[in-house]
């Protein structure tokens, strides 16, 4: 690639920073056009990518790698750390991914956010969020990915509590924050480990030099690094904070909590793929993680009635199928990032769906409460129907080609492995196929459980379609749903692509032959689909929760995720610092305190002696002198 | 001459003048009682000098002469100003330094 172009790459993220920057700066003056900067600022940085694109795409693959460095950022001895971008096709991918659906959910937020006064302050956060993501994904050191990483989970943070002023909003906020923070304590660790075991923390001399290193430590370099995707991607056991997350703007959670943010940890993973291959029981421990969280989410997303969170246990989930993919080496890395692109469009999508829902029936999330919309939203049904067939991996949408690739991925190797995850695998995607038929069908088909005059007892509400500014990108992010996975699996393209970053892998047979796979997967996926189609689409379906199962009622409040975290930490850590407030108030605290009345008593005491009268102290005076002669006569005789 | 006859001297002089401030009343006499162990002081002073054959004691001795004039003026002030003030030149009424 040209120097011209390397040059670009700190004005990718440079952008979007000086448009919140802006943002921020201009306060009041800047809400009447405050979010056109923002969409601006985004689009500007999308442009700026497609240019290195073009230019990444017209050299030959070898070349495709590149890193470019702005300066020494960090000079201490044996440590130097560069202010360096890395442009590779991993790296352009998320690129990509992030400004072109960034941009694209801009714009819906100018139409989603119109009646909000801090509209400018929620642009301003969209474009911090979207440098910092683009500095993490950017970065070509460990240090340096860690400041985009601190600098989303910012951005999650605010706009998670954008709507501050009502209590949970605010409480949700922090609980994503605090849950993070355990992940960022994994980084941090690994980072150290890395520094301890290789000198350095860029990518080039860490990924270069894991093979030569002792097992052992590359093993616990990459347990923390799993621990840091974890808490960022929500995966299990740092899951519970991403269902509370959705108490943020609806393209918040379409942006940070579905399509971008959230799929961090994954790039993690896949970019220390070199670590993790020299350390194959961190690998096993990631897929593990990545099947428990797949079928957690699934289970989940079966039970909730709020559209958002069922879409984010579905997140959960689908990011669950990245982080398998992940963990089972070169031959899944290419799928990971390629199911993390498609998830992107169609779970964008599904989001802006549900929140042009929201819009057209007063912001209620209940989806028992819906029913029978296909009529009346036909842009959000026909759009949110290709995300949900996307989603389901029904050929040739785009989920198809990726969800399907994973899975095939499982099942190959040797041993007990195959059999397990590709079965999960298969397993999730039946369910999978359940939950997203039983959102789509309790939204927009069966009977209608609301009306316009709210007869019945049925509530009141005038659903009606977005506007433009709306539906044109939930059109976009469809089209990407239809035809994106079929566009870049034309010819394994984009395995290809990746292969500078993640290496060739040979491919190998699967335990189960392909046909077999891609038949079982489909017919698990009809089942599920016709069973929600059975249940919420020609039954009635109640508008309270009915009385259900132990599994749904668990389901129904997240397996239980809050009232374990409550058990197995928050109390015992509560507990913790009640017994050292104790122990510093009885033991620290009461020594000196004690000391100090002891000196005050004597005081007291001694102040008894002060009679007034001269003579009195001329005595003390004299009989001390006395004292001190018996003393030195004393010592004299001895000494003598 | 023994010079520690001198000593001797020095320190039933001192004895009477401690006595004297600690059994008497009197302002007066309590302050006569000091200047006695002032002068007793002084002459084990001179002595020291002497028996070690060195001016550093009698030096001293001059320096406490010079304090104990100065002490003689403010002293006898204070006693006068409390006397006029309060009617009595005894000790014991003064015990207004109690806390």
């Amino acid at each position: 690639m040209t120097t011209q172009t390397l040059s670009l790459a700190p004005w990718l993220v440079a952008t979007p920073l000086i448009g919140a920057a802006l943002l921020l700066l201009i306060g009041r003056r800047g809400d009447r056009w405050g979010h056109w900067l923002g969409v601006l600022a985004s689009t500007a940085t999308f442009v700026i990518g497609l240019v290195i694109l073009l230019d990444m795409l017209g050299v030959d693959a070898e070349q495709r790698v590149a890193t470019s460095s702005v300066g020494t950022w960090i000079d201490a001895g044996p440590l130097t750390v560069d202010l360096g971008f890395q442009l590779d096709p991993l790296s352009m991918t998320f690129v990509m991914l992030v400004t072109f659906v960034g941009t694209l959910i801009h714009v819906y937020s100018v139409a989603y956010m119109s009646h909000d006064h801090d509209r400018r302050r929620f642009f301003a956060y969209l474009n911090l969020f979207v440098a910092a993501m683009l500095l993490l994904v950017l970065a070509d050191n460990y240090l340096l990915l860690f400041v985009g990483w601190e600098g989303v989970g910012l951005a999650s943070y605010l706009l998670i509590g954008f709507w501050d002023h009502h209590l949970p909003n605010a409480v949700a906020g922090k609980k994503a924050f605090l849950m993070n923070r355990v992940g960022d304590m994994g980084l941090i660790v690994a980072m150290m480990l890395m520094l301890a075991t290789f000198g350095a923390l860029d990518f080039g001399t860490v990924l270069g030099s894991a093979d030569a290193a002792d097992q052992g430590l590359n093993t616990a370099i990459g347990l923390m690094l799993l621990l840091a995707a974890c808490g960022k991607s929500a995966q299990l056991p740092l899951q519970a904070w991403l269902g509370d997350a959705m108490a943020g703007p609806t393209p918040v959670s379409a942006l940070i909590h579905a399509a971008t943010m959230v799929t961090a940890g994954v790039y993690l993973l896949v970019r220390s793929g070199p670590l993790l291959e020299a350390a194959p029981d961190a690998q096993l421990v990631i897929a593990i993680v990545g099947a428990l969280t797949l079928l957690f989410g699934a289970v989940v997303g079966c039970a909730k009635d709020d559209i958002k969170k069922a879409l984010a246990a579905s997140t959960m989930s689908q990011i669950g199928y990245m982080m398998l993919a992940a963990g089972l080496g070169p031959i899944g890395y290419a799928f990971a990032i390629f199911h993390l692109v498609t998830h992107g469009f169609f779970k964008a999508g599904l989001f802006l769906g549900a929140g042009s829902v929201m819009h057209g029936m007063d912001d209620d999330v209940d989806m028992r409460r819906f029913g029978g919309l296909w009529r009346l939203l036909p842009v959000t049904w026909i759009t949110m129907g290709f995300g949900w067939l996307a989603i389901l991996g029904v050929p040739p949408f785009s989920g198809f080609w990726s969800k399907d690739k994973i899975i095939e991925a499982a099942f190959v190797g040797e041993g007990w492995r195959p059999w397990v995850f590709g079965t999960v695998a298969l397993v999730g995607a039946g369910i999978t196929a359940y939950y997203m038929s039983r959102l789509f069908f309790m939204t927009f088909a069966g009977r209608r459980r609301w009306s316009a005059d709210g007869a019945d007892g049925t509530v009141e509400r005038h659903p009606h379609e977005s506007p433009l500014l709306m539906t044109v990108p939930m059109v976009v992010l469809a089209l990407g749903s239809v035809g994106l996975g079929w566009v870049l699996a034309a010819g394994d393209g984009f395995v290809h692509w990746l292969e500078p970053v993640t290496g060739h892998a040979e491919h190998d047979e699967p335990v189960l032959a392909v046909p077999v796979i891609i038949g079982l997967t489909l017919t698990l996926v009809v089942v599920g689909a016709a069973l929600a189609w059975v249940q919420y689409a020609t039954r009635a379906v109640p508008t309270t929760a009915p009385p259900a199962p132990a599994l749904v009622r668990a389901a129904r409040v997240d397996l239980h995720q809050d009232d374990v975290n409550e058990t197995l930490v928050m109390r015992p850590g509560q507990y913790l610092t009640r017994s050292m407030v104790f122990a510093d108030r009885t033991a620290v605290d009461a020594g000196w305190l004690g000391l100090a009345g002891g000196v005050g008593r004597l005081g007291s005491w001694l102040r008894g002696w002060q009679s007034g009268y001269a003579r009195q102290y001329a005595a003390i005076t004299l009989g001390g002198l006395g004292v001190i002669v018996l003393v030195i006569w004393l010592v004299a005789t001895t000494a003598g | 001459m023994e010079l520690t006859n001198y000593l001797y001297l020095s320190v039933v002089l001192f004895a009477l003048g401690a006595t004297t401030v600690l059994l008497r009343r009197n302002t007066i006499v309590v302050f006569m009682g000091i200047e006695l162990m002032l002068n007793a002081t002084n002459l084990a002073l001179v002595t020291f000098a002497r028996m070690h054959g060195d001016v550093t004691g009698q030096v001293l001795a001059f320096f406490v002469m010079v304090v104990a004039a100065a002490e003689v003026v403010v002293g006898l002030a204070i006693i006068v100003t409390i006397f006029r003030a309060r009617r009595s030149a005894s000790v014991d009424d003064v015990n207004l330094l109690k806390s």
